[in-house]
C-alpha cells in the first residue's frame, strides 16, 4: 500500500515513490525550507542531484548536510516554445544551471555543484519577461522554495538582491 | 594534426562490412489509407536492405534494433519476413545507437552466435511518438528523478542540451550565424537528395530569423521529426564480398562512450566538452587513421550545434574553433570534407543516426541516389556539379567517419572504408 507523497507544482501533479528514499529526503528538506545535499562519508564530498552512492568513491554511506544555496548562473536555457502546458503562459522562461559557491572547483578543476532551477521572483512566481531579460551567465542568485504540498517543495532561483551583481553574459540580441 | 600509430592493435579492422542498406520514405504524416505501423515500416526497410545486399531471408540470422519504447520488436519483423533468428536483441536508446549496435553485431558474429545481422530503427517520429515529449505526454505527471528536470520545464533534447550550447558561445565566442552554416550546408545537400523531406536551400539569415524555440536554438537549428525506418546489414567482409554491392568495410567502431557523471554531466565539466573527447582515443587508434585522412563526415545533426561540437571534439578542428570550421565551407559538398551529404536529420529526416551511416555507405560505393543520369550499365554517371538539383556524390571517397550523438555526455562513432 503506497503512501506516496504527492503535490501540485505549476498545475502539474508531482509525486515521489515511497521507495525512493534519496529523493524523498531531498524534497522533504526543501519543504522545511532547508537546502540539504548528500555528503559521502568516505569522500567528504557533497553531490547533486541525489544519488545512491558517491560518484567519487562508490561509497553508499552518506549524511544529509545543510548547504548555503547561493551561487552564480553558469549557463542557461531560455525557453520560448514551451512543451508542457504548465509553462505555456510563462514564456519565455529560464532554466538556470547555477554553480554553488560551496565546493566550487572540487575535487577537480572543472567540477562543481551545479543546481538546476527556474528563474522566479522573490515570492516564487516564474519571472516575467523584463526580469528574464536581466539575467545571464554570472548573475548572482539565491534559492527560494515553491511548495507543492506539505511534504514536497521545488527549489528555485531568484536574483540575489543583497549581492553585488556583475554585468551578465547573455545570448546576443 | 593527426598523431596516430598506424601499427596499433587493429582489433577487427576491415574484417566486417555493411553489406546492405535499406530505407522507407521520409514523411511527416500519411495520406489516408497509406498509414504504416512501426512494424510495417521496419519490415519495409529491412526488406529493402536485404534486396540491396542481394540476399534472402535464409541469409539473415541475426537482428538488432533500438528504440525508446516507441517501436516494434525483432520477433515481429523477422516473423513477417520469414527470417529464422539465431540471435536478436531489442535495445533501449536513440541517437548514437547505430554505431554501437554495429559494434555489437560484429561481436556476436565474431563469437559465433550468428552470421549476418540486420540492424533496424523504425519510428513514427511525427505521427506517433515525437521526441520532445509533446502531445498527451506533455501533461504527464512528474515523479522521482524527473523532479530535477521536467518539473522545471526542462525535458526535451533542445532544452536539456541548451546549457552546453550556450556555454560554448560564452567561452569561445561562437556566434549564431556561424552555427547556422550547418543548416545551410545540409540544406544544400538535401536539395540534391530527391528523398529528403526538406529539400529547399536556406540562408544564414533564414536560420537566425526563424522563430526562437529554446535559446540558443531557432526553429531551423532543430532537426525535422519524421516517420520512417532504416536498416543496415552487418556481416563478415568475406561474406559481403560475395554479395551484390561493392565492399564497404568497418575500420573502427566506438559505442556509447560517455563522460563521467552521465546522469547529470553538468556536474563534471567542462560542460562544453562532449563524449567525443573520450571516444576519439578509441576511434582513431583502432582505425589506424586520423581526422586528416577522412573524406566525408557524418556528424549527428539533431541540432546545428551537435554537428559542430562533435567535429571539434574528434579533432577535425581545435576545441573552441568549431564555429569557424562549420562556417568555412569545408563541410559543404565541394568543400574539403563535406558533412551529412544527404541533408541529415536537419533536412532529410530523423532516424536516430542510421540514415547518416547509410549515406556514407552509398558514398563509399560511389552510388549516391541523386538525380544524375544513368549510364549504359544502369548506374548513375556522376557529374560532381553540386548546383541545386544536381549531384551529391563526392569524388572517389575512401574513408568516412560517423559521429553519433545521444547527448553531450554520450556518443558513438564509426570509420568505414571503401574495399578492404
Amino acid at each position: 500500500m503506497s503512501t506516496m507523497p504527492q503535490g501540485t507544482h505549476l498545475g502539474m501533479p508531482v509525486s515521489i515513490d515511497d521507495l525512493d528514499l534519496e529523493n524523498l529526503a531531498y524534497f522533504r528538506s526543501c519543504a522545511e525550507g532547508v537546502f540539504r545535499l548528500q555528503r559521502g562519508r568516505r569522500s567528504g564530498l557533497l553531490r547533486y542531484p541525489p544519488t545512491t552512492a558517491c560518484p567519487w568513491t562508490g561509497d553508499r554511506e552518506y549524511d544529509w548536510v545543510e548547504v548555503e544555496p547561493r551561487g552564480a548562473v553558469y549557463s542557461y536555457a531560455e525557453v520560448h516554445h514551451a512543451i508542457q502546458p504548465s509553462f505555456r503562459e510563462h514564456t519565455p522562461y529560464l532554466v538556470l544551471l547555477v554553480e554553488l559557491d560551496t565546493q566550487r572547483g572540487e575535487p577537480s578543476e572543472h567540477e562543481a555543484l551545479r543546481i538546476i532551477g527556474n528563474l522566479v521572483t522573490a515570492d516564487g512566481e516564474l519571472a516575467p519577461p523584463e526580469v528574464v531579460a536581466q539575467v545571464g551567465i554570472g548573475t548572482r542568485v539565491r534559492m527560494v522554495f515553491n511548495p507543492a504540498s506539505d511534504e514536497i517543495a521545488i527549489p528555485q532561483w531568484t536574483i540575489d538582491e543583497t549581492a553585488e551583481q556583475p554585468v551578465p553574459w547573455r545570448y546576443p540580441e | 594534426m593527426t598523431d596516430i600509430d598506424g601499427t596499433s592493435p587493429p582489433y577487427l579492422r576491415n574484417r566486417y562490412a555493411i553489406a546492405g542498406i535499406g530505407e522507407t520514405t521520409y514523411q511527416r504524416g500519411y495520406a489516408p489509407g497509406e498509414e504504416h505501423t512501426t512494424r510495417s515500416l521496419a519490415t519495409w526497410a529491412v526488406g529493402n536492405a536485404m534486396a540491396d545486399a542481394g540476399i534472402t531471408a535464409a541469409d539473415v540470422d541475426g537482428m538488432l534494433s533500438y528504440s525508446g519504447n516507441d517501436s516494434t520488436f525483432s520477433p515481429f519483423v523477422a516473423g513477417d519476413l520469414g527470417i529464422r533468428l539465431n540471435f536478436y536483441m531489442d535495445c533501449f536508446g536513440g541517437g548514437s545507437s547505430t554505431e554501437a549496435l554495429i559494434g555489437i553485431a560484429m561481436g556476436v558474429i565474431e563469437a559465433g552466435m550468428c552470421d549476418t545481422v540486420a540492424v533496424f530503427r523504425s519510428m513514427n517520429g511525427f505521427s506517433q511518438v515525437r521526441i520532445g515529449g509533446t502531445g498527451a505526454r506533455a501533461a504527464a505527471p512528474v515523479s522521482g528523478d524527473a523532479l530535477h528536470g521536467r518539473a522545471y520545464g526542462w525535458g526535451s533534447a533542445g532544452q536539456m542540451f541548451a546549457p552546453t550550447f550556450m556555454r560554448h558561445m560564452y567561452e569561445y565566442g561562437t556566434t549564431p550565424e556561424q552555427v547556422a552554416h550547418v543548416k545551410v550546408a545540409h540544406s544544400k545537400h538535401a536539395s540534391n537528395n530527391p528523398k529528403a523531406f526538406y529539400n529547399q536551400r536556406v540562408t544564414v539569415d533564414d536560420v537566425v530569423s526563424s522563430r526562437m524555440v529554446c535559446k540558443p536554438l531557432h526553429l531551423l537549428d532543430c532537426c525535422v521529426e519524421t516517420d520512417n525506418a532504416t536498416c543496415v546489414i552487418v556481416t563478415s567482409a568475406e561474406r559481403a564480398r560475395d554479395m551484390r554491392q561493392p565492399l564497404v568495410t568497418i575500420r573502427s567502431v566506438v559505442g556509447r562512450c560517455s563522460k563521467p557523471r552521465l546522469d547529470m554531466h553538468y556536474q563534471h565539466g567542462p560542460i562544453t566538452r562532449v563524449a567525443g573527447y573520450y571516444a576519439k582515443d578509441i576511434l582513431w587508434p583502432n582505425a589506424g587513421v586520423g581526422p586528416d585522412e577522412i573524406d566525408i563526415t557524418g556528424s549527428y545533426d539533431a541540432f546545428t550545434f551537435t554537428t559542430m561540437l562533435q567535429l571539434e571534439e574528434y579533432g577535425f578542428c581545435a576545441k573552441g574553433e568549431g564555429g569557424g570550421y562549420v562556417s568555412s565551407g569545408i563541410i559543404e559538398l565541394g568543400g574539403a570534407r563535406p558533412n551529412n551529404t544527404s541533408g541529415g536529420h536537419l533536412c532529410e529526416g530523423y532516424t536516430h543516426g542510421m540514415s547518416m551511416v547509410i549515406e556514407n555507405v552509398r558514398q563509399l560505393r560511389h552510388d549516391i541516389d541523386d538525380s544524375c543520369p544513368a549510364g549504359p550499365d544502369g548506374r548513375r554517371v556522376h557529374t560532381y556539379d553540386y548546383a541545386e538539383g544536381g549531384c551529391r556524390q563526392v569524388r572517389n571517397p575512401e574513408l568516412t567517419a560517423n559521429l553519433g550523438w545521444a547527448m553531450p555526455a554520450t556518443g558513438s562513432a564509426l570509420v568505414m572504408q571503401k574495399g578492404w
